[in-house]
């Protein structure tokens, strides 16, 4: 069943999407959902403010993800642990207010022991509240969920997130800067000089394209290898036996052998 | 008599990509040679280069994709050559690589090949390569050695006519016109893509509206709010010398930079540039005022490129607005 859930379908109705919310997670599927199949920057597209603006360095990048990683997984827990507590009708404040707590906190410890990161983020840490992904899966995860699949979310959407920035940041600081995490690399400035380009917006967007359409290309293969491998029929069963079984829909009529 | 009945297209044309894009590199050839001539053998390389790499690029780019290769219908031959055509000769050769890979992969390729590309490859490596290295992109030279000097660290680094404008040493309009400046390596002689574009419009290649209503307008607003515009004068425009100030900013600004070679050669591409005769006098009005504009107002001597880039993303809408009506169609009164 998990295995089902997991593949890329890269269009759900919102009914189906909210009985596939519902339905049970294994913690590899949730796991896997954040890292890749729904990476909220890459196949989600959230978040794109951050992203966008924080990754001109790879350093600023896993320090940003870092900060994401323990706001969304904090949160995610204890509005997992208040959803049946929250009244529906205000759902929506309550849960930003849950994730601006952690946000101060996490501004507050950057500040007191960080300077020179907090000065480099900038606006973005505050901004963190109202980044779409913590939202998005405190409405579609995290209020339906029980506490430990949500953390796990939280980590795995994290995760996810922090990766794509990381991937980002490296291209953009290596192509642009010359350095990775502000070592100077061999080659770029004495032969190559760094490219202006990736540091600035446009650059940014040119990236994010890219990785993305990368992503994109993985899925399409990953999608190919599954079904061939597995051989799955349109109406979703996976062997031959099934498809005898399910002789009232005509689905598979001449896609068959 | 016999009636034949046969849908249309009734009347065809020999004319083959291939053919056209051949006779655009036979029309940048001139200007390509003056280029050669002025800047030496380091133009030569570069032309080289640009298109070795642009050809090289568009194959690997299809074989990759799994499509059927394109390499024979030219158009990354003119495209290289565009590229090469822009840049100045000082720039060292792996710029030059990246901006043919820029153009061809990114912005031609990435896009689905030639015809959808949405703006100008050539135009849009060039503003790449410009944000990237600013400062290679914008050092200038003009040769000092012998023709066959390889090295640019021969030559004397020199402003572009448009930066020297003002100061004393200005280049005088015949050697604007014959191309013995500073600037891009095929942008410089104005006689020779003269010439070029000549054989274009002989060969009906590509129309006069673009390039007339680009240059038309971009002098009509350089008479009028230029520097030394019309009411700047207007206390003593009956003594000669105010007309001839005027009338000496106009040649100027025309002949230098590369606002020939935009016109005649980018501007008119066929993909990027409106269907229409309306559409095509609006996207040089657009072109024109867009040039005026940075050339005078912004941190950039330069804004040919950047002002046929934009219009190039407004041609979709510049179709839209002047698509013609169809013959005999009714149009329907939404009020009533």
């Amino acid at each position: 069943m998990s295995e089902n859930k997991m593949k890329d379908v890269t269009y759900r109705s919102p009914d189906e999407r909210l009985a596939e919310k519902k339905s049970k997670y294994t913690p590899k599927s949730i796991f896997l959902n954040g890292v890749l199949f729904e990476n909220p920057a890459l196949r989600l597209v959230l978040g794109t403010c951050p992203l966008l603006a924080v990754t001109i360095s790879a350093k600023s990048s896993l320090f940003m993800g870092l900060a994401v990683i323990f706001v969304l997984t904090a949160s995610e827990a204890i509005i997992s642990l208040l959803r049946n507590v929250i009244p529906n009708k205000v759902r929506i404040p309550a849960f930003i207010t849950i994730i601006a707590t952690f946000v101060t906190i996490v501004q507050m410890i950057i500040s007191a022991y960080f300077p020179a990161l907090n000065e480099s983020l900038g606006i973005y840490i505050p901004l963190i509240v109202v980044n779409c992904i913590l939202l998005a899966r405190a409405e579609t995860f995290a209020s339906k969920q029980k506490v430990l699949p949500s953390i796990l979310d939280g980590l795995s959407m994290g995760t996810g997130f922090t990766l794509a920035l990381l991937l980002m940041g490296s291209i953009r600081e290596i192509l642009g800067c010359g350095t990775f995490f502000d070592m100077q690399l061999p080659l770029f400035g004495s032969v190559i000089e760094p490219m202006m380009f990736f540091m600035m917006p446009p650059g940014g967007f040119f990236v994010f394209g890219i990785c993305i359409c990368l992503v994109q290309i993985l899925m399409k293969k990953q999608e190919k290898h599954s079904s061939s491998s597995q051989g799955t029929s349109p109406c979703g069963t996976s062997s031959a036996n099934d498809c005898l079984s399910c002789a009232g829909c005509n689905l598979c009529k001449g896609k068959e052998e | 008599m016999k009636l034949q009945v046969s849908h249309s297209p009734h009347v065809r044309d020999k004319a083959t990509t291939q053919s056209i894009m051949r006779d655009v590199v036979i029309a940048l050839l001139p200007a390509t040679f003056a280029g050669w001539y002025y800047f030496g053998i380091r133009a030569v390389l570069i032309t080289l280069v640009s298109v070795v790499s642009c050809v090289g690029f568009e194959y690997l780019c299809r074989r990759v994709m799994k499509r059927n290769n394109t390499i024979s219908d030219l158009s990354a031959v003119v495209t290289g050559l565009l590229l090469a055509m822009n840049l100045p000769v000082s720039l060292p050769l792996y710029m030059v690589v990246v901006g043919a890979a820029f153009a061809i992969v990114v912005v031609k390729q990435m896009f689905g090949g030639i015809g959808n590309n949405f703006v100008n490859p050539a135009i849009a490596a060039r503003i790449f390569l410009v944000i990237c290295f600013p400062k290679a992109m914008t050092s200038w030279v003009v040769r000092a050695g012998a023709w066959y000097s390889l090295k640019s660290v021969d030559a004397v680094s020199s402003a572009t006519p448009l930066t020297q404008f003002q100061g004393a040493d200005a280049p005088s309009m015949w050697d604007l016109f014959i191309g013995n400046t500073a600037g891009c390596i095929g942008e410089v002689c104005i006689l020779a893509l003269l010439i070029g574009a000549a054989y274009l419009f002989v060969r009906h290649v590509i129309q006069p509206w673009i390039p007339l209503a680009y240059l038309g307008t971009f002098l009509i607003v350089v008479f009028f709010f230029g520097k030394a515009n019309v009411f700047h004068f207007s206390g003593n425009l009956a003594t000669l010398d105010g007309w001839q100030v005027l009338f000496h900013e106009c040649c100027y600004m025309l002949l230098s930079g590369g606002l020939v070679l935009g016109a005649f050669f980018m501007a008119t591409d066929y993909v990027t540039s409106p269907l229409t005769v309306k559409g095509k006098l609006l996207f040089g009005l657009g072109c024109g005022i867009l040039t005026f504009l940075i050339r005078y107002y912004s941190n950039m001597a330069e804004g040919v490129s950047f002002s046929i880039l934009l219009m190039n993303i407004l041609t979709p809408h510049i179709d839209d607005w002047t698509m013609g009506k169809p013959f005999g169609e009714v149009k329907e009164n939404v009020k009533a």
